[in-house]
C-alpha cells in the first residue's frame, strides 16, 4: 500500500514528528510505500542541517535523512512556510540574496502541488501534527 | 474509518469531538498524550468504557511506556498495539482521520 505522511509540527515539541517517522519506519518495514512526507507549518524546521539536540537525545532530522537514504523517500519542505521559518536550500539561498543555506541531506524544498500530489497518488494520507 | 487522537482529554477536547462524530464501529487510536484517556480509574473511564462499546478502541503501546503508563491499568476493552499493529489499522479502513 502507498502511505503519503504530513507533517506539521516542528521537531522536540509535542511528538508529532517522532510518531510520523515510527509509524514510517513501521510502514516500510512491513514493505509498504511511502511515496513522500511533507512537511509543512512549523515541519519545515524538521528539515535544517543545522539540528544539533544534546548527544544522548534523538536526532530528529538526521534520522529522517538516514531513513530517507535507505529507502529512497522524498522529504519535501513547503516553500512558503520554510521562507517564513528561514529554511532555505542553495537555489532558494541564491535567489533571496541569502549568505547561507541549511536545508539538510535528503530534503528539497518545493510547493503545495508536491501535497495535493501524494494526496491524490497515495491510497493513505496520514497526517501528524499538533 | 480509523481515527487517531494525540491529545490527552485533559488539555484539549478533540477526544470528544472525535467520540461524538465517530460512526459505530470505527477504530480509534490513541497515541502520544491521547493515551491518558486509556487509563482505568480516572475521570474519563466511564466514557472510555462506553465508548468501546460502540467502537474498537486502540491504545498505542509505546505512548504508554514513554510516559510510564503501566499496561496493566488500560481498560478492559482498550486494546494495546505497537507501531506496526498501527500501519495494519490504517491499512484496513479506507480513511483516516487525524484528531490533533
Amino acid at each position: 500500500m502507498k502511505f503519503g505522511i504530513v507533517v506539521n509540527e516542528g521537531p522536540y515539541t509535542h511528538e508529532a514528528s517522532d510518531t510520523a517517522y515510527q509509524f514510517s519506519k513501521a510502514a516500510l518495514e512491513k514493505g509498504h510505500e511511502v511515496l513522500r512526507v511533507f512537511f509543512y507549518h512549523d515541519g519545515v524546521n524538521n528539515g535544517t542541517r543545522l539540528t544539533t539536540p544534546p548527544q544522548d537525545d534523538r536526532h530528529i532530522t538526521n534520522r529522517w535523512s538516514e531513513l530517507a537514504e535507505q529507502h529512497g523517500l522524498d522529504l519535501v519542505v513547503c516553500i512558503a512556510a520554510a521562507q517564513r521559518r528561514g529554511i532555505v536550500d542553495p537555489d532558494e539561498a541564491k535567489r533571496q540574496g541569502k549568505d547561507a543555506n541549511n536545508i539538510a541531506s535528503g530534503f528539497r524544498i518545493s510547493g503545495l502541488g508536491q501535497l495535493i500530489e501524494v494526496g491524490i497518488q497515495a491510497d493513505r494520507l496520514m497526517v501528524f501534527g499538533d | 474509518m480509523l481515527h487517531t487522537v494525540n491529545k490527552s482529554p485533559y488539555e484539549k477536547n478533540s477526544l470528544d469531538t472525535c467520540l461524538r462524530l465517530a460512526k459505530q464501529g470505527s477504530a480509534i487510536l490513541l497515541i502520544e498524550d491521547g493515551v491518558y484517556a486509556a487509563m482505568g480509574g480516572t475521570s474519563e473511564t466511564d466514557k472510555m468504557k462506553r465508548a468501546t462499546d460502540a467502537h474498537n478502541v486502540y491504545v498505542l503501546g509505546p505512548d504508554l511506556k514513554a510516559r510510564g503508563l503501566d499496561e496493566a491499568q488500560v481498560i478492559d476493552g482498550i486494546k494495546v498495539v505497537g507501531y506496526d499493529g498501527f500501519v495494519d489499522l490504517a491499512v484496513e479502513p479506507n480513511t483516516v482521520q487525524s484528531w490533533l
